[in-house]
């Protein structure tokens, strides 16, 4: 099976591969090297898809990263993916794709209907028309709007690629592998610099792969790839394709996405589908070219008008003709060099020339190849629907305002030139202060803020021999700035024909009567008229008239679009573009997928999981666990078919009853050590800790400087300069960080050390009133009698032939001891416990019987301690001294923190001693009280006392103080409950606290 | 993301280190009788300027030490950084 329109002689394809795909369900094959485009193209196939708002037809208009219109939804080894550019996507075997937008199809699309609806669609359509009746957005407006104009569709199926992470450091990094970046890089590179080459397509050489040029007698293309080779070989290099530079970030930091598997049919096992660089630069080289510009006709959107320089490129880059009578239409010598490369592959193509009488080498070739070309003359109109039928064109006036007769020409392609517009995104996006050059009427770089230069066309400069001059110099400037060495190149002899000045009109006027739409930017379907639309209605500031029309706002980035768009402002505006300003240019350059940006952080690999080292016995024993910070803790340890409610009140009733054992590994514990140690507590603690005596342990609050309560826990005097902090387990990473900024910024004159501990001490609570026995028995040498060993007492003992701290803490409230040993060690002591513990009916207790335990018990915990309350509304008070001072102390006097009927922790009992209250229920006096229902307090932590056998919550409540027996409402809005309650005592439990000492 | 010359342990990417405020702000002394004023200054008052900021930053999964840092905060250049015992 032949190709219509494939050449047989010219192109970089494997002619020797055919490759099967399949556009639209149709099969179609193409050859290895060719994209997605180039095979359609190849196929004669060009139509596409629709476009967003109207829905007309789309075809090609360009050949890579520019491309506006053809995109696709990809499939790929049972994955999809949406809007993918068909002229970046490589062709694999078996690759298939379907058009988006259109329904129920792409020659046959409903939506096309809103094509002849245009009139009612203009700029600012939906601010205008979707606002009222209101209630009819979400359930009438919006569906149908993203039903009718959404782009592709994602997948809602788990990703199971692999994306990779990489950070690379280099002295030069070089965006593009055109002239300039080749000769930059060769340039640095032969002078030792480290130095990494980018290239967003699979081949390197960017225009050096379609020009007529000839360097050190090679043609563009060989002497691109003897500078590759050769780079590729040396240590220094680092040359990728498929890899888009799409970010430039403070410090020189730029990211790269390098695509390493879509261009095959199956990712192989282990490898990644895409790769993001972070790159660390010393110096940055922007080589990114231009993209051509666009002219502006009638239904210059039809299939089969491209840019020329996209025409060129698929012919001489994949053998492809995207028509065989092709018109071009050009305002500066760009469009010759496809006609001549038309003309010399057998296809007679026509030129019209915006310009009235220019000369030039490029302009002779094409008059002695015997081209037809028409001075002043322009292309009114498209004529076709799917597909370029013919054009009407007209000569145009010397002031360019007034249009000579419509004729009619044949052809089946307009290939368009409007000029270059330097590729800025990157230098831009540096912070580099862009200015306009009016040689060109684009923008370019002006003044550099971090290290980066740009060169070549991305710089505005227009011929080789400048590009390549410029681009050696630096390569070798910059990296003998870095490496000190001085190995200069010298320039190879280059030939290339000169060209003239381009024609600064690019917006063909309409002739009378006919109202042609002429569009700006083709992916979003704003028209030249849409902007006018905007500025009568008072749209000024660029940035407004862009999100007004959306100019330039599509998956494009209006590569094509942008400068057009500010020229019409310009010119409606009577200002120079300068004036008009310009869009701010943010990456991504083009889009980046989110499993590229995600990389391997993905399930259980997005943040790491602590695990206690008993972690395998609480597997082994059907602990279910719930995460606790960055900590895997069991929950509870499930017997049979137990719910968590009853596992858990199974679990605490035997704490109280018997004996428990819970693994408090993952509590913050800090070294503290040295002389000042003391007097650094009594500095962060808000009670006296100067005179805690050696072997006793002390319960402790912190404030931050504001006043509020910030962590508490235990520390212990294990000898004179030596003591040991603990955390919640939540707070230990803020808290380390507190004391160090305290230590080395604000009291540097403290001689103390701190240091975390958290993974090296294993922790087992053993709590209950058959904890004494227990203890005993594991540590039959240790006097462990209320005298031997008090509440708050410490000693050291030997567990079986392990050391052991042993703290006599509870959080329980009742008689309870910590024991801690080496982490490695701590699987060993949990067994020993488990098993001397058996005749004492010992069971092991999970974080939801923990909670239970301390609510009953009044202790507070994270959600009394949430960042909002002060020791007062804790019931801590009595843990702040009068006397000394400390971090936060001055703040307690505030006003609010002093007043009379401030929030305080209660305990909340349902009147019928049956329903349970929802955390975070809010108190009300009068459930039926007008809204908003004033609120008087929240419910913190509920539970299901094991002591009575009731519904227990505690809640922090204004006056809780005077509030004890009072009757009040619990509402749950969110859970659609009320709830009668009465207001006790956080102390449901115990609250002389007799236990604990006992 | 910044490249921080951590005074202790050189050139570090940003992620390993913590903003830690304006570094300017001293700490009141302690059991010195101020103002509600000076007070309400030192907690809650901090300059959001623009340009040169002397400010914290804790390397916190490097040395753990805290040092001064003076930064542009419209441009983000870092013109030094020095241990906290020092000055700029």
């Amino acid at each position: 099976m032949s190709q219509n329109f494939r050449l047989d002689n010219i192109g970089l394809i494997n002619r020797d591969k055919k490759i099967s795909f399949k556009f639209n369900g149709k099969s179609y094959f193409g050859y290895e090297g060719d994209t997605l485009a180039s095979a359609l193209l190849a196929n004669g196939i060009h139509l596409i898809g629709r476009s967003f708002k109207y829905h007309r037809p789309r075809g090609f208009f360009g050949a890579g990263v520019d491309e506006p219109y053809a995109i696709v939804q990809l499939y790929r080894n049972n994955e999809t993916e949406p809007n993918v550019k068909s002229t970046e996507q490589e062709l694999f075997e078996g690759l298939e794709a379907t058009s988006v937008n259109c329904w129920p199809s792409v020659n046959f699309d409903i939506g096309a209907i809103n094509n002849f609806l245009k009139i009612f669609l203009p700029a600012g359509f939906y601010y205008k028309t979707f606002m009222w009746p209101k209630s009819f957005w979400y359930k009438v407006y919006e569906p149908f709007i993203r039903k009718a104009a959404g782009l592709g569709v994602a997948s809602i199926k788990h990703d199971k690629e692999r994306y990779e992470h990489k950070y690379e450091y280099c002295d030069l990094l070089i965006a593009g592998s055109g002239p300039s970046g080749l000769a930059s890089a060769y340039a640095a590179a032969k002078n030792g610099a480290r130095v990494i080459l980018a290239e967003d397509k699979p081949r390197f050489g960017g225009t050096l792969l379609t020009s007529e040029v000839n360097i050190g007698n090679q043609t563009g293309k060989e002497w691109a790839d003897n500078i590759i080779t050769e780079l590729k070989e040396m240590p220094n290099v680092t040359v990728k394709n498929r890899s888009q530079i799409f970010g430039y970030y403070d410090h020189n930091m730029l990211v790269m996405s390098e695509k390493l598997s879509d261009h095959l049919p199956k990712t192989k096992k282990y490898h990644p589908k895409q790769r993001l660089w972070y790159i660390r630069a010393k110096e940055v080289l922007i080589s990114s070219g231009s993209i051509e510009r666009p002219l502006v006709f009638g239904n210059n959107d039809t299939p089969g008008v491209m840019l020329s320089s996209a025409a060129k490129e698929y012919l001489k880059v994949y053998g492809v003709l995207i028509g065989k009578k092709p018109l071009i239409f050009t305002n500066n010598d760009s469009g010759y060099e496809t006609a001549i490369e038309f003309k010399k592959n057998g296809i007679i193509p026509v030129i019209l020339d915006t310009r009235k009488d220019p000369k030039s080498e490029i302009i002779d070739e094409a008059k002695n190849l015997g081209i037809e070309i028409k001075f002043s003359y322009v292309v009114v109109a498209a004529k076709g629907y799917k597909k370029v039928k013919s054009a009407e064109i007209a000569k145009i006036s010397d002031d360019k305002n007034e249009l000579g007769l419509l004729e009619s020409i044949n052809c089946d392609c307009i290939c368009v030139s409007g000029f270059w517009t330097p590729t800025i995104h990157l230098a831009s996006q540096s912070g580099n202060k862009i200015k306009f050059n009016k040689d060109i009427d684009a923008f370019v770089p002006g003044v550099s803020k971090q290290n980066e230069t740009t060169l070549g066309a991305a710089n505005g400069t227009l011929t080789l021999e400048e590009t390549l001059k410029d681009s050696f110099d630096s390569g070798y400037e910059l990296s003998k700035k870095i490496t000190n060495n001085d190995n200069k190149i010298s320039l190879p002899v280059i030939i290339e024909k000169k060209s003239t000045q381009h024609d600064k009109f690019w917006c063909v006027p309409l002739p009378k009567g006919k109202t042609y739409k002429r569009f700006l930017d083709f992916q979003n379907d704003v028209a030249v008229s849409d902007v006018e639309i905007a500025l009568k209605e008072g749209y000024r500031s660029i940035e407004h008239v862009k999100r007004y029309t959306t100019l330039g706002m599509a998956t494009d980035q209006g590569k094509t679009s942008n400068l057009n768009g500010l020229q019409l402002v310009s010119n409606i505006e009577n200002k120079i573009v300068p004036e008009v300003g310009h869009t701010t240019f943010r990456p991504p350059y083009t889009p980046v997928t989110i499993g590229t940006i995600v990389g391997r952080e993905v399930g259980k690999h997005s943040r790491p999981t602590r695990k206690s080292p008993m972690h395998s016995w609480h597997e082994k024993n059907n602990a279910v666990f719930v995460d606790a910070g960055v900590w895997l803790r069991p929950r509870y340890y499930k017997q049979g078919n137990e719910t968590l409610f009853e596992g858990s009140k199974r679990e605490a009733k035997n704490v109280r009853t018997n004996v428990g054992v819970c693994d408090v590994t993952t509590l913050g514990k800090i070294d503290i050590k040295g002389p000042d140690a003391a007097e650094l507590l009594n500095r962060v603690y808000t009670n006296a800790w100067l005179k805690l005596p050696i072997g006793k342990a002390r319960y402790g609050v912190m404030l931050r400087e504001d006043g509020i309560v910030m962590d508490d826990g235990t520390t212990t005097r294990i000898s004179e300069t030596h003591y040991h902090m603990t955390t919640t387990t939540a707070q230990a990473a803020n808290i380390l960080s507190h004391l160090e900024y305290y230590l080395q910024i604000v009291w540097p004159e403290l001689n103390v050390n701190v240091v975390s501990t958290t993974e090296q001490w294993a922790g087992a609570a053993i709590a209950g009133p058959k904890s004494r026995e227990l203890l005993q028995k594991l540590f039959p040498k240790i006097d462990t009698s209320n005298e031997g060993l008090p509440f708050m007492g410490y000693v050291e003992g030997e567990l079986f032939g392990v050391h052991a701290r042993i703290f006599r803490i509870s959080f329980s409230g009742e008689l309870a001891y910590e024991i801690n040993v080496e982490s490695d060690n701590g699987n060993y002591m949990w067994q020993k416990i488990m098993e001397i513990g058996k005749e004492f009916e010992i069971q092991p207790y999970g974080t939801e019987a923990l909670s239970t335990l301390r609510i009953e018990m009044g202790h507070v915990a994270g959600s009394e301690l949430d960042g909002r309350t002060i020791p007062y509304d804790n019931s801590l008070e009595g843990m702040v001294s009068k006397k000394k001072d400390f971090i936060g102390k001055r703040s307690l006097n505030r006003q609010a923190f002093v007043a009379t009927d401030r929030q305080k922790v209660v305990g909340v009992v349902p009147l019928d001693k049956k329903t349970s209250i929802p955390e975070g229920s809010h108190l009300v006096k009068d459930a039926n009280a007008q809204l908003p229902n004033p609120k008087l307090g929240y419910i913190s932590a509920s539970c299901w006392s094991v002591e009575f056998d009731n519904p227990f919550s505690l809640a922090i409540l204004k006056d809780g103080k005077n509030m004890i027996g009072q009757k009040l409402f619990a509402m749950s809005p969110l859970k659609n409950k009320t709830i009668p309650v009465e207001i006790v005592s956080s102390h449901y439990v115990d609250p002389k606290g007799e236990r604990v000492r006992s | 993301m910044l490249h921080i010359k951590c005074p202790h342990c050189g050139m570090r990417s940003q992620n390993e280190f913590a903003y830690g405020g304006d570094a300017s702000v001293k700490r009141p002394e302690l059991n010195k009788e101020i103002s509600d004023l000076e007070w309400d200054n030192f907690v809650y008052l901090r300059k959001s300027l623009r340009g040169k900021h002397l400010e914290l930053w804790h390397h916190i999964s490097g040395c753990r030490q805290w040092f001064k840092v003076q930064r542009d905060t419209s441009t983000h250049e870092i013109f030094k950084t020095v241990k906290a015992n020092e000055d700029i």
